[in-house]
This record gives C-alpha cells, structure tokens and sequence, in this order.
C-alpha cells in the first residue's frame, strides 16, 4: 500500500516528505478559502463507495521558489532568541540545550549568545528540572523548559500536575507560575521506544495548565512568543516530525492562545485536528477534493483553552465531523472533541462524530509505526462512512 | 591477594577522568555524633538572651502544637498534623532566616510557619477548609505547605538560583537570597528530594535542606526507609556539606542551623542538616500510632523533650525560676486564648463564595470555565429562590454556603433542558 511512501520509517525521508506535505498544506488553505462553506453539502459523486486507483502519496508541491524558507526548528529558534533579548526574566533551561544546542538544535547558539546560565544545561533530572522551574517562577523568572522527548517528560509528571498546575489557584492567585514547558512529541521519525508518544491527553486533564500545539512554522514561532508572554503554564507540544518542515516565514504578530483556524474550507464535512497530524489531513482533503469531495479542514492549535466557536462553527457548515489525533483514541482528546460537539451541534449534525487515532496500544516499533499513525487511506475510509446513503 | 588487591598499586597513571582533581569528600561528611549544645561546655557559651528567647518561643510553640491538635479534635479543624517534640526544630528554622530569605515548609511545618510571623489562622487555612492557602507567600517569603514529599525542595533550590541571578542582574533586586527547605525523613526516599540535592550541588546554590528525622513515616520506622548510616551522609553523594544535629537540643539545632544557612549565604555550597529529632504525636489527629509503636519508645523520648530540656538548663544555670516560668507560661496560655477566639471568629465568616472556585485556575477563565461558572451561579440563585439554602442568620450580603448538606437541594435544582441543548439552540 502506498502508506510505506507517504510515511516512511526513517527521519530525513520522512521530513522531506512532510515538509511537501506542509508546503501543499498552505497551499490548499489559501485555495479553500475561496470555496466557501456555507451551504449543507450534497452527496459528492462516488462518496458511497471507496474507489480505487486514487494517488494518495507526496501531493507534489515543494512551494520553494529559491527564496527564504525557515525550518520549523528554526523558527522555535528565533521565538526563544527575541524572548531572551527582549525579557531579562526569561531562562531556558533542560538537558543538553546549552553546549550541544538541544538534541534537535531548537537552543542553537543561544547559550553562546545569552551565556550559560540563561540557557542552562541541567542535570539528567526531568522532576528536578521542572521543579527548580517553579521555584524560579516563584521569584519571579520566566522559565523556559526543555523535556527531550515526550516520554522523557513523565517523571517531572507530579511538579507539573501538584504544583506547575495548582500554584495559582492555591493561592488564590498570588503566586502565578509563567513557566513554559516545551515538549517535542509525537511519533513517524523512526524513533525507537519511549521517543514517539503522544501525551497530550495527560496534559490536557489536569486543569490549569494550557496545553499549545502548533503545526506550521509560522505558529510555532507565534504561540512560542504567547506562551513564554503567557503567565499561565503552558505545557508546549511540538510536533517534531515536522521539525524540518519548512515555510516562507517572518517573525510576525503573536496569536493569542485558545484559538483554531480553519485551514481549508469545505462543504462535505469537517477534520478536527491538531499538531503532527494536520498536513496528514491536509493532504486527505486534497485526495478528496480529486474525488469531489470538499472536507474542511481545522487546525486546533490549542487544546486548552479549547475553541469551541471555531469547532462548532466549521462542524455546523458541513453537518460532519471527523476528530484525527495521533494518540490513542480511548479516553483521548477526540473523546473530547466529539463529546463537545455532539453536545453543541446534536443538531446540525448528519452522522456521529468519528474518530481517527492511534491504537489503544503502546507506540509500535518503527518498522510498524506507519500502521498505527492516521493516514490518508484512514481518514478517507472514515469520512466515507459518515453515513451518507441517507 | 586478590585481582583487586593488586589494581590498587600505586604509581599507576589511569585513564583520563571525567571527575577532574580528586575531591577529598572528608569535610562534607557530617559529624560523627550529633552535634549537642546542652549537657555541654559549649552551654556557657550561648548568649543568655538567645536561650531565653528560645525557651519563650519554645513553650509557646507547644501550646500551638497542643491547641491545634484540639481544635481538630473539635472539628474545627479538619485535621491537624502536629510538630510536638520537633519544637526545637520548627522554632529555630524560622530564627535563623532573614526577612529577605525564604522558607519552603512541609504540612508537618505550621508551627515554623507561624515563628516566621505569618499569623495562626492563616497558617491553619489548610486545614480550617477555607482554602489551600491563606497567606501571601511572596509577603511572607514563606512557600504554601507542601503536601507532596521532598517537592518543595526542588523549589528552593530553584528559588535560590533565580535570586541569585537577580541580584547579580538587578541592583534594586535582594541580596545574598537563601532558601531553606524543611523535609521529613520519609521525604529523603522520594526521587524529588534526590534531584533537588542533586542540582543543589551543581548550582552551588544558596539553600539549605533541613531533614527532621522524627523517627517515622506515619508508621514506618527509619530502619525500613534507609540503610544509610544516618541522613546527613546523603549530603556527600552530591557534593553537599552534611550536618548532624541533635534536634531536641534548641541552641544546638540553632547554631548548627544558622551556620549552614550563613554557609549558603558566603556563596560556599548549600547544606544538609540533619535533626535527630521524635515526633510524640501521632501522624496527625486522625493517626492511631499505638498501631505501630510501643509506649515504652514515646516515654523514652518525653525525656529528652526539647522543651522540658531547655527548661532544666535555664534552671539549672541559675537563668530561670519559678517567676519566669510562669510568665512564659502565661503567654503561652493568652496565645492559645487567641487562637481559640480567632477560631471562633473565623467559624462565623461564611464558607468562600462558591463563584470564586473559578477565579484562579488561570489568569483569565476559560470560555469553559466561564460557562461552568455560570451554570453553577444558576444552581445558586435557583437555591435562593427556593428558600433551599438560606441560613436563618443570613444577612443581606450573606453568600449563599454550598456545604455537603445542601448537595440533595442542589440536585432537585437540575435544569429541565441540558447546557449542551440550550447552547445548540442559543
């Protein structure tokens, strides 16, 4: 099957791949902005039957003309060297982000430029990382803090849950924690185990904590600025299979937190994703559209606070919903989402809200991660079966 | 002779080493004994006035110790965990910080809390069920009680660090910051106190760590909690300055005490402070301890109460009689009448406005919570209007008191239509 192309196991090929799909992605939002969405679909010719033949691999597009691109990685970058340069309160600190620049080269050169103690190499200690974070913020710093991977980030799990989220309300607002906690998650980089999972859901259940995950490189540097500005903690998800994607980029205004965009309009029905899995969906919106079926497509960017308005009004204008995240489905953030809409759009909708997630099962080896990962084969299948006969 | 016998020949040179020069561990490690004041010559060199001011704030500390402990036998407080025995410790860590340093307490710390000078009932908010916490930490310098072990020693360590990046930034900013973190001997198992020890070396930060060694974890004895020899060799594992200290001996616990937070504070490396000390109470008011712990054990202790100890001393060198016990005694009893009056007095302010349980879980609520908050506003004045939860002595401004009674009165007021319909059709 044409997975093994679109989402091979090895990094680089993997990242050219996704910095096409990314490419395309920005593409199509501009061409379906142009579409509208206002008015119930009609059946798109073959949706009853799935037909075959369809090309679902790289849509094409590099989107490179020889001008500037910025790398996602390079735009975290740059978010946290104006942040350094314009808050002397601001300090990154984890393991490996001085000397070596982090693992994945996002504190580059800052250590060099700011000095060691602003961007501060730590001990192996995720618990003691993040907690000297707090103590910090308690003074009055602005840490940034680096967890390596998502699965590296659990033992600092009970300073994040009993403190990092619970400082302010225990006192009664008093002692607020501007603490950002930077996590590079997400798997389909090949990543041996415990480097590939997606832990958002932990995240997004303890309250007050905002839980942040942009998906194109304009984002992560804007909503980087807003969450290290933020002086609420804001657990930061960076989709690192798309470190090496890359846009035409300048630093610009900083977004403010808690709010989706509809990257591409369409009239048949809706995905609702976030992070790593948006150009998966871009790219099943452009398969579609070959077939005559124009999904919209919703960028979350921020899980907590939750944009309910943007949510709802995009499922509204299609009357179908698809919620498509890389974690396991059960008790996941799609739970939540299609909760939240049938809630609010019982009404308006034609179909229950579906799903595609990953298994209920521990994040696979690489060599099988392409079958767990959402695809385009997978969220087409499951946009067909959002009982259209009636 | 064996292998190893052999490798340990001199005149070798070994690989090279990540360690850099050989560091002579012999000044960290911690005295051989505890370090003792009382009983000893170094008795007559305390000043007269510090042991007197000791002594007054001892007995005092007691009382509070004893007057919580029957509040949360009243109820008036839902709990209590008491520092009885472990007086020594709690008053001379709030003696030997400067206004500027900070103080990073555990639940079991109310009464260090309260020396630092935050008042008793806002200590006590905690567990008078009123809120989380009820001082200003940043006022007080002094971090919210720490319910989960060893955690707040990674603040302290980390508030060190920024202070001392402030001061060397900001001119306007505190100098010569220390923290002192207070954990118990169950606390030294956790992996937080470990990391905070461990960054504490690397950061040769300003913080001392004050290990109260009571003896238990609610009911597990320091035998199954540790083989280490004592708590204080800890220290030397990461590069940090351990101490011995016998805790019930007060000037000893203060000089020992303010010599490691003035350590801290000459830029020489934080400090591990171990206080040998026994917790006479159980856990807390809800705690059986006769469960797991003989009599026999509480009466050996009892005579080496720090309070009872200091007493002798005092007597014994001709600083205090009978007048002077009473005096202090007499404070003692009007502080515990004021506490009881200030529990009287709180116990008529009314249960916090349910509305405001949203007010701090973000700088700005959510749309979610805003939602929330507004369906729980409508429970409320849905009570109002039933006469369901209005208490006979309501004032006009009285809040409307959500308590566990009024849970079946707040069912009976469920909407007909759902917030998810009524959103949908808004």
């Amino acid at each position: 099957m044409s997975n093994a192309t679109s989402i091979p196991p090895t990094i680089t090929t993997t990242a050219s791949a996704l910095a096409g799909a990314t490419a395309a992605g920005a593409a199509a939002e501009v061409a379906g902005a142009e579409a509208g969405a206002a008015t119930r679909p009609a059946v798109p010719a073959g949706a009853l039957g799935r037909p075959g033949g369809r090309s679902r691999g790289s849509t094409g597009s590099t989107g490179s003309t020889g001008s500037t691109r910025t790398t996602m990685v390079r735009a975290l970058n740059t978010a946290l060297r104006d942040a350094l340069r314009e808050d002397p309160d601001v300090h990154v600190l984890g393991e490996d982000v001085g000397t070596l620049g982090g693992v994945f080269r996002v504190t580059d050169g800052l250590a060099a430029e700011f000095g060691a103690h602003r961007c501060l190499d730590t001990p192996l200690a995720e618990a003691g990382i993040l907690g000297i974070a707090v103590g910090m913020a308690m003074y009055g710093l602005r840490p940034v803090v680096e967890m390596q991977f998502d699965a590296f980030a659990y033992p600092a799990f009970e300073q994040l849950a009993s403190h990092v989220a619970k400082m302010r309300n225990r006192t009664a607002g008093r002692v607020p924690l501007p603490i950002t906690i930077r996590v590079p998650y997400g798997g389909g980089i090949g990543g041996v185990e415990h480097h590939s999972d997606s832990s958002e859901a932990y995240y997004v259940h303890t309250p007050g904590l905002h839980v942040v995950t942009p998906a194109t490189v304009a984002d992560c540097y804007g909503l980087l600025r807003a969450a290290i500005a933020s002086d609420d903690p804001v657990v930061f998800l960076e989709p690192k299979r798309l470190y090496w994607s890359s846009e035409e980029f300048t630093p610009s205004a900083v977004p403010p937190i808690g709010r989706a965009v509809t990257r591409r309009h369409g009239n048949a029905a809706t995905l609702i994703t976030y992070g790593p899995s948006l150009p998966v969906c871009l790219q099943a919106a452009d398969a579609a559209a070959a077939e005559g079926w124009d999904l919209a497509v919703v960028d979350l960017r921020s899980l907590v606070p939750f944009d309910d308005e943007t949510v709802c009004a995009a499922v509204r204008a299609t009357g179908r919903a698809v919620v498509v995240h890389e974690a396991a489905g059960f008790g996941g953030v799609g739970a939540e989402i299609a909760a939240r809409v049938t809630e609010r759009c019982f009404h308006h909708l034609a179909a229950p809200v579906l799903r595609v997630t990953g298994f209920d099962i521990p994040y696979p080896p690489p060599l099988l991660e392409h079958h767990y990962l959402p695809s385009v084969d997978r969220i087409l299948d499951t946009v067909a079966r959002l009982q259209w006969e009636q | 002779m064996t292998i190893l016998d052999a490798s340990a020949a001199p005149g070798q040179t070994g690989p090279p080493s990540s360690h850099g020069p050989r560091r002579d561990p012999a000044p960290l490690l911690p005295d051989p004994e505890p370090v003792r004041v009382l009983g000893t010559d170094a008795a007559g060199e305390v000043d007269p006035g510090l042991l007197r001011e000791l002594y007054r704030r001892l007995v005092l500390g007691r009382r509070f110790n004893q007057q919580a402990t029957t509040l949360a036998r009243q109820g008036s407080l839902a709990v209590y965990p008491a520092s009885t025995g472990q007086e020594a410790c709690q008053i001379a860590a709030a003696m030997v910080l400067r206004e500027t340093d900070w103080l990073f307490p555990s639940y079991r710390d109310t009464l260090a809390v309260t020396a630092r000078g935050v008042p008793p009932m806002d200590v006590l908010a905690l567990m008078r069920g009123h809120t989380h916490c009820g001082y200003d930490p940043r006022l007080a310098r002094t971090a919210p009680l720490s319910t989960p072990l060893a955690t707040q020693a990674c603040h302290a360590v980390g508030l060190a660090h920024a202070a001392r990046l402030r001061a060397a930034a900001d001119p306007a900013a505190d100098r010569e910051v220390v923290a002192l973190a207070l954990v118990g001997d169950g606390g030294t198992s956790e992996g937080d106190f470990h990391e905070a020890l461990t960054f504490a070396g690397v950061l040769r930060a300003p913080v001392v760590f004050l290990v109260q060694n009571n003896g238990y974890a609610i009911s597990v004895p320091l035998s199954r909690q540790t083989a280490a020899p004592t708590l204080a060799h800890k220290a030397v594992g990461y590069g940090v300055t351990g101490r011995l200290v016998d805790g019930n001996d007060a000037p000893a616990v203060h000089a020992v005490l303010s010599e490691a937070v003035e350590h801290a504070r000459a830029g020489h490396g934080p400090v591990l402070v171990e206080a040998i000390t026994y917790r006479l109470d159980a856990h807390t008011s809800a705690d059986d301890a006769t469960r797991y712990r003989a009599q026999g054990e509480v009466d050996a202790w009892r005579a080496h109460d720090p309070v009872t100890r200091l007493e002798r001393h005092l007597r014994e060198t001709g600083q205090l009689d009978d007048t002077g016990v009473a005096t202090v005694t007499r404070a003692a009893e009007e502080f515990a009448a004021r506490m009881r009056a200030q529990v009287a007095q709180a116990a008529q302010v009314p249960a916090p406005d349910p509305r405001t349980l949203f007010a701090h879980v973000y700088a700005e609520p959510t749309s979610q919570l805003r939602e929330q908050a507004a369906e729980l506003a409508a429970r409320l004045e849905a009570d109002l209007d039933g006469d369901l939860d209005v208490r006979p002595d309501s004032g006009p401004n009285a809040r409307p008191d959500v308590h566990p009674d009024a849970r079946g009165d707040l069912a009976a007021a469920e909407p007909a239509a759902g917030p998810g319909t009524r959103s949908d059709l808004s």
